[in-house]
């Protein structure tokens, strides 16, 4: 460890487009301390945590960590595993399709773990955060305090000497959340030397750190011990000098909250009986009741998953349920009931609204789906601006925003058309105390000016003691219900937290959790083999790591798996019988102006060959002219008045023939075969007449080779198939990277040791192993229901298969490291396989036949490669002697697209 | 009314969201420009730069006025070779076509010993091989007739045939691959667009937002099928006149507005289609594929690729349930042959049909989904 000083700040500045996150931001923090980050939302205390664990990307200033400069590559390389670093949001780093304990298991193989260490540190950390009983529950299914626990974990997992958390006890139950503290304490007594770096909106926890950092506006105000700020500031509590610590323009208007007496009033707002949620056979709700009057605060307590969010879901229509019944103003909840949508706001846990309207446009486009009078919203739009202090973003987007901005903006849309009921989910998780008292001023005001009845679930102590009434859920059943003053006295405590544990505790039969009698047993001498010897440049274990995670997730989700596989054969079955070169049954009419037998000799010689199929015949001219327009007849044949007779008199008489140019390949089809069709007639005049001798003067012999009787199936099949391994892999894998972009979890790719090659060939691996499953099923299909045999050799073309599957995948790669959104990402591969495989690749004309654009592409892209290699084995028997040039062409993309990948990722978020 | 307000205003947000993804709007612009003028331009005219080699064992002036006949643009320049090189080559994909003119060619043509010529054709170049080989026939045919012509000169045929192209009289692959482009194009990009305007409502949780406020799947669904199906029609007008019309230099014969009209129809259906394809898939990466699977066939099989006379009956008969196949014959009509709304009327009610099943088919699975 490198001195006293863990983290080196000097002069780091910030700036997202025009906004200031950081200005000039020099600091010095303590090393073996627990520090703590406080200030209000948005002053950049998530962007400084991000610059500091290397996840986003340095604009000025410098950021030592650790005794190295963080803009350093290498540095970042090498510290990269003491570093941990939770970023905010529920959950925002995990795969909701893995378990809890595949989670945990992915980022221990990604910092090099063991088996038997893995083992040891899951079972240990999810014991002392009571995960241990979900571990088996996909992640995307924890409620979002689990998700908060599970986060922690990973980021735990890996002994590191910084741990950095951004807000990592918001949304967490206060049972969790000291459970939290007490096993990061236990792992700094075991540790004394890990550093620790919190941002945290609750005063309470701040109160227990050794050293805090108040920051306001992207600059730091006041560094020191939680005493040494208090005296400074003379406060009696931490939450009081925080307010007095801001500007003074910032603390306006706030003051001591009072909540008035409610009227008494006996109207039932919102009224459950029995109500009951299953998902599978796992009882989320449990036979719930409660009463809530009109007017009334009512809160909803309790521990993570216990079924509040579940079961203010089912009061607001969202999630159906299967017992019991509710009420909103005395009527049935009915989820298709238009009209008491509009008398309830309600603001779900995590956030909503839409990321790519800003501010402004969100609360522009609630207003119109309320149908808020024009005038009306005017003044009602500025008001709530004012109200939840969101005038300075009007036109920022939410998804820039930090989470207690966004979770103001949540409420100000919940709250914008007036409802009757408020339902709020979490709604002051991740808001600083100065906008939760605003706030709560609000709800007050609402609750006894205009009646208005509030539901909220809060995992703030304080605020539930403001709560008219509250409510204690645990796993599904309330259990108890009374003003909190009340539940209290009853347990004898002197806090509502104290209250709160003791009845959680009961509820949950265990005197004391294990986890806090027992410490973990990880012996930290041995387990931080990261911290003394340098990460690999390269380690298969990471690289497998992702390659399993990814494999796992499309092991998940059987449908893409079945759309793949199932889907291939299905095209190739339509595909290889749908696409016929050999144009037939061609509609052609005649518009005979002779009628004699002459003419209809001729006629038949047309309407006898296998290309043609004739139609009732033409009329007149203007008939003609119909029917080739209407496209009823591709083929317009005339035959002249006195035919027979000019004939005869060798007149040389001229038949007219009319194609319809439209589809150019087929009128030149059509061409050639009149032209046959027509010296045919000739020939046999000739003969007849006797004026010519026997045949023609030359038999051109005509051979289709490699498919002699040109079937359409042998010469589709070994086409179709380069195209489908070029469309599902590439589509398959273009969703890799940027989905996790956008989802949040490539965070994990910034900040572990991880390398943008072995994300990558990670990534890429599950597809390719899918790419040749979905390759033996094609060639099964090809050879036992089509009959299509393989005249080569099997090997040649498998291994010419993977080569190219590779090269499918690295394609989709390339396009999903290059783009930010799914949709972009998905739109991207269509074009560029699409178009370049089907048009540009010789499935149909020749890439020699190409010119310009289209040929240059034929001749880079892979599927022409792969074009000739499945043609040259499946037909003509070709081996590997005749085909190398295709091999190393295949064998030359795929590094080029590697590398392209990897220029176009990032290893830090800009 | 309130109804018609919502899905005016939830259609404009789509617009907005879209118009935020900067790639998006660069992938929009280039499939239907340079996309459409690539693959326009990139289908060869058939048979176009065809590869030849020929074995020729007479070096007679018979057998080199044969030789001379294969030109350019139609073939590149004929490759003289022996019997060993000659399968070696047509193995290795250099030579579409060989021909092998026997020794003695022109004595025995002299002679009315009727020689013959023979042609391997190499099967698996699909559509060069079949219309390639009728072309190659037809060119030994006359030249073989002049060159006895010019010792024995002969009147003309007792019957002429004359054969006119109408509507591509020159039969450039251009402007039929240009409408084609275009309508490949739209297909694509409106059932991308409202699938995965969907899914993306799911995945980021906005959709159980709209659905605690006044507003129904209905208006939901309505106001992406109105706001996406506008950003293509746009697109496709804009690329049929700057693109088609202007740098292509394609001539269009019929209606414009008629096409339109046409286009609006099949947006209906398409963007109906991708809604109904959010509503089954449960992530982007399904609907990706979901997407690649059917944008696949309909693009093969509507008959903008190979004539549809020439597919199976079979295969006919299920394209007649996908909206491209009547969009690709209405815009053939109309952009070509410059037929009116008294020809392509089955067209556009089929359109309307279509459209409306697979409006009502996504609705109700939306609704399910949702509720």
């Amino acid at each position: 460890m490198t001195g006293n000083v863990v983290i080196r700040l000097h002069s780091v500045g910030l700036q997202y487009a025009s906004t200031v996150a950081l200005a000039d931001v020099s600091l010095e923090i303590p090393a073996r301390q627990m520090v703590g980050l406080i200030g209000p939302d948005g002053v950049g205390k998530s962007s400084l945590l991000a610059l500091i664990a290397g996840a986003r990307r340095l604009q000025a200033g410098g950021v030592e960590v650790l005794g190295g400069d963080m803009a350093n590559a290498e540095h970042r390389r090498l510290t990269g595993p003491r570093i941990a670093y939770m970023p905010q949001g529920l959950g925002k780093n995990l795969y909701a399709t893995l378990t809890v304990r595949e989670n945990l298991e992915f980022f221990a193989r990604l910092f090099g773990q063991e088996r038997a260490e893995r083992e040891r540190r899951i079972a240990d950390l999810t014991r002392s955060t009571g995960l241990a009983d979900f571990t088996e529950r996909p992640a995307g299914k924890l409620s979002g305090g689990m998700k908060q626990k599970l986060g922690l974990c990973c980021a735990l997992i890996h002994d590191p000497d910084l741990l950095i958390l951004d807000e990592p006890t918001t949304g967490v139950d206060p049972l969790s959340r000291s459970q939290f503290w007490d096993l990061i304490a236990r792992i700094r007594q075991q540790r004394p030397d890990m550093s620790v770096l919190v941002a945290t909106a609750y005063m309470d926890e701040a109160q227990r750190f050794d050293w805090l950092v108040a920051m306001n506006d992207g600059q730091v105000l006041d560094t020191g011990t939680p005493r040494a700020l208090l005296e400074k500031t003379r406060c009696s509590s931490l939450e009081e000098a925080f307010v007095a610590l801001l500007p003074t323009e910032k603390r306006r208007g706030h003051r001591q909250l009072t909540i008035p007496p409610r009227p008494a009033n006996d109207d039932i707002a919102i009224e459950a009986h029995g109500l009951t949620k299953r998902f599978g056979n796992f009882t989320a709700v449990d036979h719930v009741d409660f009463r809530i009057e009109r007017g009334e605060i009512f809160g909803f307590l309790g521990s993570n998953g216990c079924g509040k969010s579940t079961t203010m879901k089912m009061l607001t229509g969202l999630l159906p349920f299967e017992e019991g019944e509710a009420r909103l103003f005395g009527q049935a909840v009915d989820p298709n009931d238009i009209e008491s949508r509009r008398r309830v706001g309600y603001m779900s846990q995590a956030f909503s609204l839409y990321s790519e309207l800003s501010v402004g446009q969100n609360l522009d486009l609630h207003a119109r789906l309320f149908h808020m009078d024009a005038a009306d919203y005017r003044t009602r739009r500025q008001e709530l601006l004012e109200q939840f202090d969101l005038q300075d973003v009007i036109d920022a987007l939410p998804s820039r925003l930090p989470l207690g901005v966004r979770q103001r903006l949540s409420l100000a849309v919940a709250v914008l058309h007036r409802p009757e009921i408020l339902i709020l989910d979490e709604p002051t998780s991740g808001v600083d105390p100065v906008a939760r008292d605003n706030f709560w001023t609000q709800l007050v005001k609402m609750s006894r000016e205009d009646g208005v009845t509030i539901f909220i679930s809060t995992h703030f102590m304080n605020e539930a003691m403001r709560c008219d009434r509250i409510s204690l859920m645990h796993a599904g059943r309330v259990l108890a219900s009374d003003t909190p003053q009340a539940l209290q006295e009853t347990r004898g405590a002197d806090t509502l937290e104290q209250a709160f544990i003791a009845y959680l505790r009961e509820a949950s039969q265990a005197p004391d959790t294990a986890a806090d009698s027992t410490p973990p047993q990880a012996p930290p001498a041995a387990a931080p083999a990261g911290a003394d010897t340098p990460p690999p440049r390269f380690s298969r274990r990471r690289l497998l790591s992702y390659a399993r995670r990814e494999g796992m997730e499309l092991r998940r989700d059987p449908i893409r798996a079945t759309l793949a596989l199932a889907g291939t054969l299905i095209l190739l079955f339509i595909m290889g019988y749908g696409i016929t070169m050999d144009v037939e049954d061609l509609s052609f009419a005649v518009l005979d102006r002779d009628q004699t037998t002459t003419s209809q000799h001729y006629i038949l010689n047309l309407s006898g060959s296998r290309y043609f199929e004739e139609q009732p015949p033409l009329q007149s001219y203007a008939d003609l002219n119909a029917r080739l327009r209407s496209g009823d007849i591709s083929l317009a044949v005339e035959i002249p008045p006195g035919f027979g007779r000019d004939l005869k008199r060798g007149a040389s008489p001229q038949v007219a023939y009319w194609i319809d140019g439209a589809m150019p390949s087929r009128a030149s089809t059509i061409q050639g075969y009149a032209q046959g069709i027509h010296n045919a007639y000739l020939q046999e005049l000739a003969r007849n007449t006797g004026v010519s001798d026997a045949g023609a003067p030359v038999d051109i012999a005509l051979r289709y080779r490699y498919n002699p009787d040109v079937q359409s199936l042998p010469a589709m099949v070994p086409a179709v198939i380069p195209l489908l391994l070029m469309m599902i892999p590439a589509m398959l894998t273009a969703l890799g990277v940027v989905r996790e972009k956008e989802l949040g979890s490539i965070t994990n790719f910034y900040v572990t040791p991880v390398t943008r090659l072995e994300f990558l060939i990670g990534k890429q691996l599950p597809y390719v192993a899918m790419g040749m499953v979905n390759f033996v099923l094609l060639i099964v299909l090809s050879i036992v229901v089509f009959g299509v045999p393989v005249k080569g050799s099997l090997l040649v073309l498998t291994l010419g298969a993977l080569l190219y599957v590779m090269c499918a995948t690295g394609l989709g790669l390339l396009i999903s490291s290059l783009f930010n959104s799914q949709i972009a990402a998905i739109f991207g591969t269509a074009i560029v396989t699409l178009v370049p495989a089907i048009q540009f690749s010789g499935m149909t004309h020749p890439v020699s036949a190409m010119e310009g654009v289209s040929a240059i592409i034929g001749y880079l892209y892979p599927t022409s490669h792969f074009l000739l290699i499945s043609r040259g084995v499946f037909s003509k028997a070709l081996g590997l002697l005749d085909l190398y040039p295709y091999f190393l062409a295949l064998l030359v993309t795929i590094p080029i697209l590697g590398a392209l990948s990897i220029l176009g990722l990032k290893k830090q978020e800009r | 009314m309130n109804a018609i307000a919502n899905i005016l205003h939830l259609g404009f947000k789509e617009l907005r969201t879209l118009f935020r993804d900067p790639a998006m709007m660069v992938l929009i612009v280039y499939s239907f420009t340079l996309s459409i003028h690539s693959s326009a331009t990139g289908i060869p005219e058939s048979p176009y730069r065809a590869t030849i080699a020929v074995v020729d064992e007479d070096r007679s002036p018979a057998s080199q006025r044969i030789i001379d006949a294969f030109q350019a643009p139609y073939f590149l320049e004929p490759v003289l070779t022996n019997h060993a090189e000659m399968d070696a080559g047509m193995d290795k994909g250099r030579y579409t076509f060989t021909l092998n003119i026997p020794p003695d060619f022109q004595r025995d043509l002299l002679a009315g010993r009727s020689p013959a010529i023979q042609l391997n054709v190499d099967a698996t170049q699909v559509s060069q091989a079949f219309s390639g080989a009728g072309h190659i026939q037809q060119i030994v045919s006359s030249e073989v007739a002049t060159f006895l012509s010019g010792y024995a000169p002969d009147a003309s045929p007792p019957v002429q045939a004359v054969v006119r192209t109408v509507y591509n009289p020159n039969l450039y692959q251009s402007w039929f691959g240009a409408i084609n482009a275009v309508i490949n194009q739209i297909t694509m990009l409106s059932i991308i667009l409202t699938g995965a305007a969907l899914i993306r409502e799911r995945e980021h949780g906005t959709i159980e937002h709209l659905l605690v406020m006044p507003v129904t799947p209905f208006e939901i669904m309505s106001a992406k099928v109105w706001s996406m199906g506008l950003v293509v029609l746009v697109a496709a007008a804009l690329a049929l006149h700057f693109i088609v019309e202007e740098w292509l230099d394609v001539p269009i014969t019929g209606s414009v507005a008629l096409f339109l009209l046409g286009t609006t129809l099949h947006l209906f259906a398409t963007t109906s289609l991708g809604i109904f394809f959010g509503t089954v898939a449960r992530s982007m990466p399904q609907l990706g594929l979901l997407i690649i699977l059917t944008l696949m066939p309909l693009q093969v099989l509507s008959g903008g690729m190979t004539p549809r006379e020439s597919m199976p009956e079979l295969i006919q008969n299920i394209m007649l349930a996908a909206p491209t196949t009547h969009f690709v014959m209405l815009g053939q009509s109309i952009l070509f042959r410059g037929a009116g709304l008294a020809i392509v009327w089955p067209q556009l009610l089929a359109l309307v049909v279509i459209g409306a099943v697979f409006f009502a088919v996504a609705l109700s699975r939306l609704r399910k989904s949702l509720g």
